[in-house]
């Protein structure tokens, strides 16, 4: 079987998988948020936290958990990686940087997972299980919270409420992301990868010399690391190294489950809109554009343009040869078509194109399908915007699932557009500018420029994959990536509870046959042309001056 | 509820006009020249600053002057020059868009003569006081031949008016006290008898001065989802404003460094212009098209509402049917002969000029007078028939119930009644002769009407005072979705209500006092020129032509309006890919030649690309003025058919035609030299 077929098969199997658990799992997802009871845990953990399930919180309170609740793990991260020496399991790697946990502690309560640091030098078990893992688990989780809200805003009428904050949180961790990472945990741990609680092993390398292999708890990080779409790897190869992704099978389980919960998410929308077909659109919109990618990367790797890959054949320099080019670049189009950024593969050593299509995935705005929860509502928010424009052209004012799209719900839906190109065009702009920057490339001239872009890129999505050529250590990089993942995550959020509380204000208009069919093909292809004008608009120059100038080279 | 009156010139007029869809208003390009002074004058910093879009490129043009001052070469010149063109155009879209309303604010303006009101004192003698001087509560007399000096309401008298200069009907209208036909209008003249009117409107509000206003677009405000879409172009303006600020720095890293001048004119391009200039025409003209029709709406908010209706309520009489019930058959009973019952209903009719009666002699034909000596017999209503005595020969026509019936003649009007009709009995010295059947006549091609309508998602109710089986006979063959029958003035604020709770929109038209609540709580509601004071204050448009089938050509403009808004924005937007490729080769070709590959039309140098890309994007204001006035056109369709063929047209059209257009605008700027 040549190694084409052998993708094709690959990529065939996901989808059929995905498929098969796309009604049971969205749907599941759909009662857990509808709910009335509590599981005993759950309510342990209200007690424990004085919250009452039963209450309802406008926009503003709900925002305000998500902002509190992540100022307070911010904190909390910074103090853990800070005190590590007074952890058990830090195998005396002492205090995390300032600097690194710093960006670190944004990164990971972002579900950007940005890793500046070696994970294997830097952080003990402790700091990784107590820390980084909790944070894996619960920034998709609020994530997921936010979404739900959203779709609140759009099932529910005349109301103030949005549900409660604090019990989707738990109810997404307790019902969705534990039962899921644990089942996985085993798989994993079954089909090769490591988990241990030592420190490495002292080997004798054939030559004599003595050398030691890291080793850690894998398995149970890997698979929350991708359900979550998290990314941030517990050794510095990511899913390259061989314990975290040993063989072709891990590869294609750690990819379905990085898809898993934002495809079924779709499912989750129609079932709660009370119409399927709503969700489908949104798939079919996200479908196609991952779809697109993916072809577009794969070509770009198979079809290379250096004279050094020309004469190996294909662009193999930064991929594992256990994965191939197939494997690799449907990891990579899984990786960046949602906020998760584990690699698999090094982006930076990709063909122009290839690359560049690593980039537009994410310019996209993680959407397609996008993290868990942020996928759905940075979709919707886009949805928002062709609906507006399309609501026009049928000769009504727009109107989007019966709520009517006014003044305040195009101001946040454009807020919520807004954030991703200012923090992206402002942050690399500067960048490139400062005299610095240049020796902290590995390369000079476009791919330079791609170095940068991609970095910012990553940040302010909140994907934290690396173009790796660029050294992020310093504190401006530090300090400004940061930043750019702060406010990347929390300015949408805010616009989008901000709109969720307005669209759960609105009566509900019934449909009409004037009104704007919001599913089908029509509308899907609408959606999918408004994702890519949008990116395409706002990022030609920059996109022009790096990877296409590689490209066309 | 009362019925209109239409005279038959009038009907006439609307038949003809019925058949033509909103659009009209023809454009002549001699506007373009006239309304040039106003756009020049529009060219302020402070008029710009209203709309977002085009201030940027007012500061762009601004910052490009000074640069050219500066460093004057040709291109600089040329570029700068195009773009104080492109905000030029963009007032001169806004300058024709009022001047097309100022021109018919000038017609109305001439019928608000000075006027001199004979006001009443209280103790009832008269004075003379200029017209502007009234007051609200004034009461004043107007004699025949005399110019209502302001709006009000008759308390006394009745009189013949002429309402030509308001609604451009040369027919008169009667005007009395009491009743729901008592309004009477500013500037119409009064062409026979004596009344006087109490003025309800204070000078400088009264209709005319309302309307006067609203055509010139001087005191218009901009709409909810104009609002809405200026967020939306001023996010668009924002995205560009960074895209083209980030670009420096990199193009200094890759050691091209661009000259400010070319980045405004990227700037420029890429924003949505068109759109933003033509934002306000498109609005300015919306309302022109109401008025054209003779509508006169008292904001911009209720003509977008009107696109929204899902739910139209309309008064069966006038609307659906003609005015009045018309004899349609007639039914012998009892053996008695076809000849001999239509001689007689044809006889009993002569007396009876009442529109129904009319329509008997209609039906029956023959003479209309009597040959033979006889006497007529008004109808009374303890006798409730009426009829003529010619000799011994007493033919009586009536109410079914006047009349000693048969058995066939009960079972024929119960019949006629269970369809929805009128009987009628004709009877020869208190012997039935037969029945004639009276029945609505719906006007033809309302079916086909309704039909559209529901295409468009839009409900349609007909409100009526008949019984509820006269009123689903005409509903079923009308094709009307639903009715309201024995309607009064709560039923149908109550279905209002209910209509609204579910979250539509509703729509109807009225003219009594009684009309005036629902009119409120309509979300469009069109009162009747013709209806009283208290019905057009409440409802938030006024058909001059008391037309209430306009009801439906208003839905049509109001969605017209939105199209036009989405489309344009599409257009706009649309239009940028192509940009892109004719100046981003330019701007970088010389640092990285692989991105000539992008000038995909073929440009001349990178000079004469990136000019013909800020040309095409001034004169594709000045091409889609005529557009933006005229409104897209529109056929009624469902949603997904129209937007099928707007993304079609103006997504698919804008992406293809400035390739187009560049390349050929190129062609011509090459041939400049220095380019």
């Amino acid at each position: 079987m040549s190694s084409t077929v052998a993708g094709l098969v690959q990529v065939g199997v996901l989808l059929v998988v995905l498929a098969a658990v796309y009604k049971p799992l969205g749907d599941y997802m759909a009662r857990v948020f509808t709910d009335r009871g509590h599981l005993a845990v759950e309510r342990v953990i209200y007690r424990l936290g004085r919250v009452d399930a039963e209450s309802q919180q406008r926009w503003p309170v709900y925002a305000a958990g998500v902002l509190g609740f992540s100022f307070v793990s911010v904190v909390l991260l910074y103090l853990v990686q800070r005190l590590q020496p007074f952890l058990p399991f830090d195998f005396g790697r002492g205090a995390v940087g300032s600097g690194i946990a710093f960006n670190t502690a944004i990164s990971f309560v972002t579900n950007t997972n940005w890793q500046s640091y070696v994970p294997e030098v830097v952080m003990g078990h402790s700091v990784q299980m107590l820390g980084l893992t909790v944070q894996n688990f619960v920034s998709a989780g609020a994530g997921l919270a936010v979404a739900i809200a959203l779709v609140r805003g759009f099932t529910r009428s005349r109301t103030d409420w949005l549900g409660n904050f604090w019990v989707d949180l738990t109810r997404g961790i307790v019902r969705i992301l534990l039962p899921m990472s644990f089942v996985f945990a085993i798989v994993l741990i079954a089909l090769g990868v490591v988990q241990s609680l030592r420190s490495g092993v002292d080997v004798t390398n054939p030559d004599g010399s003595a050398s030691t292999i890291a080793l850690a708890p894998a398995a149970s990080q890997e698979a929350i690391k991708e359900l979550g779409t998290n990314g941030g790897g517990i050794f510095s190869a990511n899913s390259a190294h061989p314990f975290e992704n040993p063989n072709g099978w891990t590869n294609l389980v750690e990819i379905f489950l990085i898809m898993v919960i934002p495809v079924c998410l779709t499912r989750t929308f129609g079932t709660l809109v009370g119409n399927r077909r709503q969700g489908y659109a949104l798939l079919s919109a996200m479908g196609v554009l991952w779809t697109g990618m993916l072809a577009v990367i794969w070509w770009a790797e198979a079809h290379p343009n250096g004279p050094a890959a020309l004469l190996a054949g294909s662009a193999m320099e930064g991929k594992e040869t256990r994965f191939g080019i197939p494997g690799s670049a449907l990891f990579a189009d899984a990786t960046t078509g949602t906020s998760t950024g584990a690699v698999n593969s090094m982006h930076d050593s990709y063909t122009g194109l290839g690359g560049g299509g690593t980039m537009l995935n994410m310019l996209f705005g993680e959407m397609t399908p996008g993290g868990v929860g942020t996928g759905l509502y940075s979709i919707l928010v886009t949805a928002i915007i062709a609906v507006f424009l399309a609501g026009l052209m049928v000769g009504r004012t727009p109107e989007y699932l019966g709520k009517k799209l006014g003044r305040r719900e195009v101001t946040a839906a454009a807020v919520a557009i807004l954030s991703m190109p200012t923090l992206v065009l402002l942050g690399a702009g500067i960048a490139i500018m400062l005299p610095g920057t240049p020796g902290y490339l590995a390369n000079s001239g476009s791919h330079g420029w791609s170095e940068v872009l991609y970095a910012y890129t990553s940040a302010s999505n909140n994907n934290g994959s690396a173009f790796a050529g660029i050294t992020v250590t310093s504190p401006w990089f530090q300090s400004s990536l940061g930043i750019c993942m702060l406010l990347g995550r929390l300015i949408p959020i805010l616009a989008v509870l901000c709109l969720a509380g307005s669209l759960a204000a609105q009566k509900k208009v019934p449909a009409t046959a004037g009104t704007l069919p919001t599913h089908g093909p029509l509308f899907s292809s609408l959606l999918t042309g408004t994702v890519v004008l949008v990116a395409a608009l706002t990022f030609i120059p920059a996109l022009a001056l790096g990877p296409i100038a590689e490209a066309l080279a | 509820m009362t019925t209109t009156e239409r005279p038959a010139a009038e009907q006439r007029r609307h038949h003809v006009e019925r058949t033509g869809r909103p659009g009209a208003g023809v454009f002549n390009p001699r506007q373009l020249l006239v309304s040039f002074p106003d756009a020049l004058r529009k060219l302020g910093p402070r008029h710009q600053l209203r709309n977002p879009v085009m201030f940027v490129v007012w500061a762009g043009s601004v910052l490009s002057t000074v640069l050219a001052i500066g460093d004057p070469d040709v291109f600089t010149i040329l570029v700068t020059g195009w773009l104080w063109c492109t905000v030029l155009f963009a007032n001169l879209a806004e300058a024709v868009a009022e001047g097309r309303g100022k021109a018919q604010a000038e017609t109305l303006r001439r019928t608000r003569k000075e006027t001199t009101a004979r006001r009443l004192r209280a103790d009832g003698t008269e004075e003379h006081v200029p017209g502007a001087e009234l007051r609200a509560g004034d009461r004043v007399v107007v004699e025949a031949g005399q110019v209502i000096p302001g709006d009000g309401e008759v308390v006394e008298g009745i009189a013949t008016v002429d309402e030509s200069a308001i609604t451009g009907e040369s027919a008169p209208v009667i005007r009395e006290s009491g009743g729901d036909f008592s309004s009477v209008t500013g500037g119409t003249t009064v062409l026979s008898d004596r009344i006087v009117v109490r003025i309800t409107t204070k000078p400088g509000e009264s209709f005319v001065d309302r309307m006067i206003a609203l055509v010139e677009g001087a005191r218009r405000q901009k709409t909810p989802n104009e609002i809405a879409l200026t967020i939306l172009l001023a996010t668009l303006t924002i995205i560009f404003l960074l895209a083209v600020v980030a670009l420096q720095p990199v193009a200094r890293y890759a050691g091209s460094v661009q000259p400010v001048i070319v980045l405004t004119a990227l700037l420029v391009c890429l924003i949505p212009t068109t759109i933003g200039a033509l934002l306000s025409a498109i609005g300015i003209a919306g309302m022109d098209r109401l008025v054209r029709r003779n509508v006169l709406a008292t904001s911009g908010r209720a003509v977008e509402a009107a696109g929204d209706v899902s739910t139209l309520l309309l008064d069966k009489t006038g609307t659906i049917t003609f005015g009045n019930r018309r004899a349609t058959e007639l039914i012998p009973v009892d053996g008695t002969a076809m000849a001999t019952l239509r001689e007689a209903a044809r006889l009993a009719s002569i007396a009876d000029t009442t529109p129904e009666g009319r329509s008997v002699l209609d039906l029956c034909g023959g003479p209309v007078e009597v040959a033979e000596p006889h006497e007529f017999v008004p109808f009374t209503a303890r006798s409730r028939m009426s009829g003529v005595d010619i000799g011994d020969r007493h033919l009586r026509k009536g109410a079914a119930s006047a009349f000693a019936a048969t058995e066939e003649s009960r079972r024929v009007v119960d019949e006629i009644a269970a369809g929805g009709g009128t009987p009628l009995v004709v009877a020869e010295n208190e012997r039935v002769l037969g029945v004639i059947r009276l029945s609505d006549v719906v006007k033809p091609a309302m079916k086909e009407r309704f039909a559209e309508l529901r295409a468009m998602g839009i409900r349609t109710v007909m409100i009526t005072g008949d019984n509820p089986l006269t009123a689903k006979a005409i509903a079923e063959e009308s094709g009307v979705d639903d009715y309201l029958a024995e309607a009064r003035p709560e039923d149908k604020m109550a279905l209002i209500r209910r209509e609204q709770e579910g979250g539509r929109l509703v729509a109807m038209t009225g003219d009594g006092t009684n009309d005036a609540p629902a009119l409120a709580q309509s979300d469009v509601g069109v009162a009747m020129n013709s209806g009283t004071m208290a019905a057009k204050e409440a409802g938030n448009m006024v058909d001059l032509d008391s037309d209430p089938t306009k009801l439906i050509e208003i839905v049509e403009i109001g969605k017209q309006l939105l199209i036009t808004r989405g489309a344009l924005t599409t257009f706009s937007v649309a239009n940028d890919l192509a940009k892109y490729f004719a100046i981003l080769p330019a701007m970088f070709a010389g640092i990285f030649p692989q991105l000539d590959k992008l000038n995909v039309m073929g440009l001349h140098s990178p000079a004469s690309a990136i000019t013909s890309a800020v040309v095409f994007n001034a004169l594709v204001i000045v091409g889609l003025i005529p557009l933006a006035l005229r409104g897209v056109r529109y056929r009624p369709a469902t949603a997904t058919a129209l937007l099928r063929r707007n993304l079609l047209v103006y997504g698919v059209g804008g992406v293809v035609t400035p390739f187009a257009g560049i390349w050929l605008i190129d062609l011509v700027v090459r041939l400049i030299p220095g380019m």
